[in-house]
């Protein structure tokens, strides 16, 4: 079969940064190829290489056998190649049809033909089962509606190549099967997908073939029947990954965090927490699973002082902590690994090392006087991202320009690097290649040896399962049950997340 | 009681719309330039420029095709604000202060050039005369507030729905729209940003050209370096209580024009309040409008301020 796309000996340099050595990629029509890679492999880099959104320094690119340049995404969009991007590229404050007609919209006369448009859009959304509120507005949407209105966004531009830069990253379980739904009836109608993604049980599940990238280059081309997930995950990282963290023996300490009746809203004014209590104690790993949307982020926002607290109590080693601010729960002791790393992680368009000292900028010893002492700064910022791996060439360049998977380990590094008496982390490896993510759980399973509290939130249940000494479950801004680790069949606790314990 | 009839009288909301007329040109360029991006605190320097090239124009060619001129004019002036913020990727603020600077120097140093002996202030020349719409002025009441203006009042009240139109109803107005809100999405669908913002910017520049002409060559005779005495910047305040639509703008610059009639009125009609703090009135009512109404409820578009440099 002829390949759709074929991408051959494509170099991309960054200012530092060698993202593309002679990569090739050859697609074959009608598949689902999954492009897999390290964190700041070079596949977000290659693919708007593709969509024309980045130039290559040199190399060529052929389209159903056809040599191109693309010299913007209109050129690849006539030429049928469609992107859903990592860090969706939507429009908050105007509607999902706004959102998708933008750049085609059909007119009547000067007026945008709003009827036309309904019937089109309703038309494609039917037909592949993706049935939608064109009405409303995006940032009222949730974000697996929000990637819908990214792929109707492609269908309604009529493409067929199909590239997903990590779909599944921010997904929750249920909306991940949905969308392998959507791709496979894709699929059945001769649509052909690139798939990025780090889970390699989703690569086994849905791909039929796989490229391998390690530092910019390609490393192996495999038929995905005649690989397994061990061997890929080599590949990726170039050593054998261990998929489950040892966790030794300890006994947990004095109580560290109590929550006691905890009421807060949600962003829309609802409730969102409705009389919750925990208690994490020092040494131990409490983990709270759930569907999300029960409260998760309410909570963490919460304990982070990022949310009004209605009533109830929080109390950090006895100190009473509601109503207090961010930065009195900072000096209080605790760390936060935020979910969204873009709005409360980093700042885009600060340099790294000025990321890097968020929440230390008035302590000793990166404070003279009244003055940062920049020099110091940097230079603990480079000992942090050495530690944590952080691929840049060095601390200067601008947040934004990191890979994705890259600014999580920097938010995490820099979260470390308080050395918290409790670390509060959310979703902490969401984005993360697998290496990257051993490394992760073996940090947080180190603060726990340490005598840290760790809160741990998460919508992957393995990863709640693997670290957590205790798992509680969120059910509509409650805790509704309670599991010690060796005790927890995930059969049990996914049946208490549905809120089966509640009927 | 007599007093009072005076203050509210029908000549009071005719000078109303009088005063409010280069204020809503300028909101509504304020309107153009900031929903696609790009912040406009030029528009006070755009305005004098259009007054100063309108008296030229009316000067040598008359009053209408010094009309023209001026909005053309104006229009330089867009292009040249979108020139330095757009293309070259300036700091909005720092391009459009440039524009406002340039505007106060380069008329007084053409005057004296175009007509010697003149310092500051032109000559009189003609001007574009109100108009009287005999099937309006036979309405009772609105036809004393709207049945005698200049014919740039109406253009100005029906330039406000147009582009209130253009914004929210077209195609173009979405992409305006869109590059104002998050220009690599934008990117991403083929829209040319850089394009759409040269247009909006340069629009921009168009009405407050107008407006200034409309000071120089309609609401007097003659040009001076100081007369547009704020009223860009009032204009941009209207837009922004305004929320950035059009409407809204409108209503804020009627808001303004009326407390200014309203107080030139009391003074007029011997009020015995004294004239400094009569004529603070509008000023101090556009503040608390603007901070009192207001409050945390403005969004102006999201990159709004932020250059757009191609990945
Ligand atoms: N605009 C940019 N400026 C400078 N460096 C960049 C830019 N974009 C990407 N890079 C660098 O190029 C490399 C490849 O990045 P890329 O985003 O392609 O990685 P990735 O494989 O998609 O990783 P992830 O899985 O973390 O998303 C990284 O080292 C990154 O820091
Ligand atoms: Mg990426």
């Amino acid at each position: 079969m002829a390949a759709i796309i074929r991408m051959e000996n494509i170099i991309k340099t960054f200012p530092g940064v060698l993202a593309n050595d002679k990569v090739s990629l050859e697609v074959e029509k009608g598949e689902i190829h999954c492009l897999l890679g390290e964190n700041g492999a070079g596949k977000s880099t290659l693919m708007n290489i593709l969509y024309g959104l980045t130039s290559c320094d040199s190399g060529e690119i052929y389209i159903k056998d056809q040599l191109v340049e693309f010299s913007g995404p209109r050129d690849a969009i006539a030429s049928g190649i469609g992107m859903v991007h990592q860090h969706f590229m939507l429009i908050p404050v105007f509607t999902v049809m706004e959102n998708l007609i933008l750049g085609n919209e059909p007119v009547k006369g000067l007026k945008i033909d709003k009827i036309k448009s309904e019937k089109i859009l309703a038309d494609i959304s039917g037909k592949y089962g993706m049935e939608m509120n064109l009405h409303a507005y995006v940032k009222d949407i949730s974000v697996g509606m929000q990637q819908r209105v990214e792929i109707l966004k492609l269908l309604y531009r009529g493409a067929d190549i199909m590239i997903f830069d990590e779909p599944t990253a921010i997904l929750t379980p249920q909306e991940i099967l949905e969308l392998y739904k959507v791709m496979e009836s894709l699929r059945q109608r001769g649509k052909t997908i690139i798939f990025i993604t780090h889970k390699l049980k989703e690569v086994m599940e849905i791909s039929d073939r796989v490229t391998v990238l390690r530092d910019g280059r390609v490393i192996n081309k495999i038929k995905t029947e005649s690989t397994n997930t061990r061997e890929l995950a080599k590949m990726m990282v170039g050593r054998e990954v261990l998929f489950s963290t040892r966790r030794p023996e300890k006994r947990a300490g004095a109580e560290v965090l109590r929550v006691e009746d905890l009421y807060a809203k949600d962003k829309r004014g609802q409730k969102g927490l409705k009389g919750l209590c925990l208690n994490v104690k020092a040494g131990e790993i409490v983990g709270i699973a759930g569907v999300d949307g029960n409260g998760q982020s309410e909570l963490v926002e919460v304990l982070t002082g990022l949310r009004r607290t209605d009533s109830g109590s929080i109390k950090i080693e006895d100190r009473e902590m509601a109503h207090r601010n961010a930065g009195r729960f900072l000096a209080a002791g605790t760390a936060h690994i935020p979910d969204d790393r873009l709005l409360r992680g980093l700042i885009l368009d600060f340099p790294l090392y000025e990321n890097m000292l968020l929440g230390f900028q008035d302590q000793k010893p990166f404070t003279k006087g009244i003055f940062i002492d920049f020099n110091k700064v940097r230079q603990w910022s480079k000992g942090l991202v050495e530690a944590f791996d952080v691929r840049v060439p060095n601390v200067n360049v601008q947040a934004g320009s990191l890979s994705g998977g890259n600014q999580q380990k920097a938010v995490l590094a820099r979260e470390f690097a308080r050395d918290p008496k409790l670390l509060i982390a959310s979703q902490p490896t969401r984005g993360l290649d697998v290496g990257a993510i051993e490394f992760v759980h073996e940090r947080i399973m180190q603060a726990r040896q340490n005598g840290k509290a760790v809160l741990l939130v998460s919508l992957d249940l393995s990863e709640i399962m693997n670290l957590s000494d205790r798992i509680l479950v969120i059910y509509e801004g409650k805790i509704i049950a309670e599991f010690m680790a060796d005790e927890a069949a995930d059969t049990e606790i996914g049946f208490m997340m549905a809120g089966g314990g509640k009927k | 009681m007599e007093l009072l009839f005076k203050l509210f009288s029908m000549a009071v909301f005719a000078s109303t719309l009088r005063i409010a007329t280069p204020l809503i040109l300028a909101s509504l360029g304020g309107c153009m330039s900031e929903r696609s991006g790009v912040i406009n605190i030029g528009l006070e320097g755009m305005m004098l420029m259009g007054a100063f090239t309108a008296v030229v124009g009316s000067f040598y060619l008359g009053p209408w095709p010094g009309l023209i001129l001026g909005i053309l004019a104006g229009g330089m002036m867009g292009l040249l604000h979108a020139f330095m913020s757009v293309t070259l990727g300036a700091n909005q603020v720092i391009s459009s202060t440039a524009i406002n600077i340039m505007a106060v120097g380069l008329p007084n140093i053409l005057i004296p050039v175009i007509w010697p002996g003149h310092y500051g202030i032109s000559p009189t020349v003609g001007v574009i005369k109100d108009i009287n719409i005999p099937f309006i002025s036979s309405i009772p009441v609105i036809g004393k507030v709207l049945g005698h203006q200049n014919p740039i009042v109406y253009v100005a009240l029906i330039l406000v729905p147009v582009i209130s139109y253009l914004l929210f109803k077209t195609r173009i107005g979405l992409r305006i729209r869109s590059v104002g809100e998050h220009p690599r999405a934008a990117d991403t669908l083929g829209i040319n940003v850089y394009k759409m913002r040269y247009i909006a910017v340069t629009m921009s520049g168009l009405l407050a050209g107008l407006g200034g002409a409309f000071l120089s060559i309609c609401y007097q005779s003659q040009f001076s370096s100081v007369m547009t005495a704020g009223r860009g910047f009032i204009g941009l305040a209207a837009m922004i209580f305004g929320r950035w639509t059009p409407k809204g703008a409108m209503l804020a610059c009627l808001l303004f024009g009326f407390a200014d009639a309203f107080q030139a009125g009391a003074q007029s009609a011997g009020v015995p309040i004294p004239p400094e703090i009569l004529l603070a009135f509008p000023y101090v009512l556009t503040l608390v409008a603007l901070v009192g109404l207001l409050g945390k409820t403005a969004v102006s578009p999201a990159a709004n301020g932020k250059p757009y440099l191609k990945g």
